[in-house]
């Protein structure tokens, strides 16, 4: 033990530093809860088939959520993960980028993956379990991180190669509310803004990680704060409001291909289970869950339309109609997929098959030959 | 009492909580929901949230805060809800927990557990279905375990938690609800650190561990002409080396059984153990039955990845009429 004494803090003088209290994270909003606009200036300047447009997407976007929770309960598609609730939040931000973006999405952006170019057969073989589907095909995408937060640095690294190359293009990275907590983010958020590349993190926050609600996932009282730590501005928009999701996404975009990376948080709630595989009811209340659904974005997307005159042009039925034909296509698409080869799940490992793998592949193939009951344990199919 | 892994996972959680105040259970999804597997139901009920914690999302977080409380005299139970999460956290497990022992000469230990469900078989998404026992059993310092019945998942689970030293405790998820046996009621401990003779033989020793032991009897229950000894191996760290030697000198074959890829894996490990205790018993070369040296693939692929009974079947006959 330490032989000399010391005073301890019994001597000091209170010092202030920052506080949270210094900080005032307003949400940009422009339509509010009952359809009015609260700042007719933030009204983005699309065309009148634009805002219908966006209206489109978002039917498609609950529809196909709907529609694939249904496909799984029937066992027909493996564990899927619902946006059901963040419309505006998914729809929103995608109407705000261009085909030459990189979208590194996080699950529950159905619609925004579509809206870049991927098919929607390749979406339901996704999420069959079929690899072929992560190559993302036609579209700008990078595959889904279902390890949380583990695309974050990598997207840093893929606006480096952008800004490298002197392109026009950012990297997109959807992520929730739980990501913000892992080392992944910090790490990688702060390389970008050390390097200025042009990314965008788009944090939806839904309100839950499984069952871990926002105000305990961090003690700080908004995502959007966080960016300040960095050296990265932030901007917190109410993601239930779709045209201010889009504000909020293009203004970050255009900010971040001036070498400016953002982290934009959109607020919105998570009203499905967080997959097919929870039971929501086990930690939260119906009457959380009712509350949100009277915020529901397609409701007040649909107000602001009406309030402007455009709902008229708007054929729901036929929207409905059109999204579900879509859907029915692509289950027929995703149904016609030939059955999966043992070969494949040998290949695309290494750029050339290294020997021992291809000994491998060979044995097991010649005892599927030589052992046919071995197809009896193979199961191609997901489980209801 | 009869009871499947996963209720004795839940009643070795509740019995330590209860004889023991400083066991403190934490992880994602742990108290309010009871776990995604439910393995931690209920017990934020009975014992409280001081001692039940719902955890932000961060493998490190909750491996590096488990290690911190242990070093401060708590007995922490961390969960990490699927273990193709716990790579972020694999710097801990190296850095910290597995040499905080024998960086500082005895002072400073870890005596916490990290529970995580392993394995392939339940067709989830990606990063839900691997098995790197081999690089967890890599660590000096790091013990780790694999239960593959109730009984022993309640007694392993128990001294994992009790034991001085930072334990992984691999829980085989795809057989947490298949089966129920006779689990002992109340305090029930089984040694870290010794494999289990399932069945007495004496044509071939067969190895296996967590979910491929139930494969492997299956493939067993196929080849009635075979007087197999059926080893399972239980702990990866510390090794039990006399069960393994004593049983490969008597039958002179072996084969072993393992979901993880091939390369690397911890068949590699008991085969240079047997060679170097037993190597002049042996008839025939021993043959591993393993995962392919790629990822676990998705879903629609998982089933060919599996070692499934023929292919254990096909190895074992091999083996024993070389």
């Amino acid at each position: 033990m330490n032989e000399r004494p010391r005073p301890g803090p019994s001597g000091s003088v209170d010092v202030e530093g920052v506080s949270q209290g210094d900080l005032d994270v307003g949400t940009h909003r422009v339509v509010d809860a009952d359809g009015s606009v609260v700042s007719p200036e933030a009204v983005p300047d699309l065309d009148d088939d634009w805002f219908r447009e966006l209206y489109r997407w978002m039917v498609l976007q609950r529809t196909f959520d709907e529609r694939a929770t249904k496909l799984q309960r029937r066992g027909m598609l493996g564990t899927y993960a619902s946006g059901q609730g963040q419309e505006a939040s998914i729809i929103g931000s995608a109407f705000a980028l261009v085909d030459e973006d990189w979208i590194f999405p996080y699950g529950r952006e159905a619609g925004a993956l579509l809206m870049h170019g991927l098919s929607m057969r390749d979406l339901l073989l996704y999420w069959r379990g079929v690899e072929d589907a992560s190559r993302m095909e036609g579209a700008n995408v990078f595959g889904f991180a279902i390890s949380i937060g583990s695309h974050i640095p990598v997207a840093t690294g893929k606006a480096w190669g952008q800004k490298l190359d002197d392109e026009d293009a950012v990297s997109f990275v959807n992520l929730g509310d739980g990501a913000t907590s892992t080392g992944a983010f910090h790490e990688g958020i702060n390389f970008a803004g050390v390097l200025g590349v042009p990314a965008v993190f788009f944090t939806q926050n839904n309100q839950y990680a499984i069952s871990m609600p926002f105000e305990e996932q961090t003690a700080a009282d908004t995502v959007a704060q966080k960016a300040l730590a960095y050296g990265m501005d932030g901007i917190r928009v109410d993601g239930n409001d779709v045209l201010a999701v889009y504000n909020a996404v293009a203004t970050a975009r255009e900010r971040a291909l001036a070498g400016e990376p953002m982290l934009v948080e959109a607020v919105t709630y998570r009203r499905a289970a967080h997959t097919t595989s929870d039971d929501p009811t086990r930690y939260r209340e119906d009457e959380e869950v009712e509350a949100w659904e009277r915020r529901d974005p397609l409701e007040r997307y649909r107000s602001f339309l009406e309030k402007r005159g455009l709902l008229e042009a708007v054929d729901e039925e036929a929207i409905r109609e059109e999204v579900n034909e879509l859907f029915d296509e692509a289950v027929a698409a995703a149904d016609d997929y030939p059955e999966r080869d043992p070969e494949e799940l040998f290949e695309w490992l290494y750029a050339d098959l290294p020997p021992e793998l291809e000994r491998q592949r060979d044995a097991f193939l010649d005892l599927l030959e030589r052992r046919p009951e071995l197809y009896e344990y193979i199961e191609h199919r997901p489980k209801g | 009492m009869k009871a499947t892994i996963i209720e004795a996972i839940n009643d070795a959680l509740h019995e330590e909580m209860a004889s023991d105040d400083r066991t403190v259970v934490f992880g994602e999804d742990v108290a309010e929901s009871g776990g995604v597997f439910r393995a931690t139901e209920g017990l934020l009920e009975e014992f409280g949230g001081d001692r039940v914690l719902d955890t932000p999302l961060s493998e490190i977080a909750i491996v590096g805060g488990a290690i911190g409380l242990a070093a401060h005299g708590y007995r922490p139970v961390a969960e990490i809800q699927f273990s193709g999460f716990l790579p972020p956290a694999f710097d801990q497990l190296v850095t910290n927990a597995s040499r905080l022992r024998w960086r500082t000469r005895g002072e400073i230990t870890a005596p916490m557990t990290v529970r995580t469900p392993y394995g392939a078989g339940v067709r989830a998404l990606e990063h839900h279905s691997e098995s790197l026992e081999a690089s967890y059993g890599h660590l000096p310092g790091l013990k780790v375990a694999i239960p593959s019945t109730p009984a022993d998942a309640k007694g392993m689970l128990t001294s994992a938690i009790r034991d001085p030293d930072p334990v992984l405790f691999m829980e085989p998820k795809h057989v947490y609800r298949s089966f129920r046996e006779e689990v002992p009621e109340g305090e029930h401990t089984t040694p870290l650190g010794e494999a289990a003779v399932r069945r007495e033989g004496s044509d071939v020793t067969v190895i296996a561990w967590g979910a491929m032991m139930h494969n492997t009897q299956e493939a067993l229950a196929d080849l009635p002409d075979v007087d197999a000894e059926l080893i399972d191996l239980r702990s990866i760290s510390p090794l039990d080396r006399e069960t393994v030697v004593t049983s490969v000198k008597k039958t002179g074959r072996c084969v072993i059984v393992h979901e993880a890829a091939k390369s690397g894996g911890f068949a590699g490990e008991l085969i240079a153990t047997i060679n170097d205790e037993a190597l002049a018993y042996l008839e025939a070369p021993v043959r591993r039955v393993t995962g392919f040296d790629t990822p676990v693939p998705l879903l629609s692929m998982e089933d060919y990845y599996i070692p499934h009974p023929p292919r254990i079947e096909e190895a074992i006959v091999e083996t024993v009429e070389y």
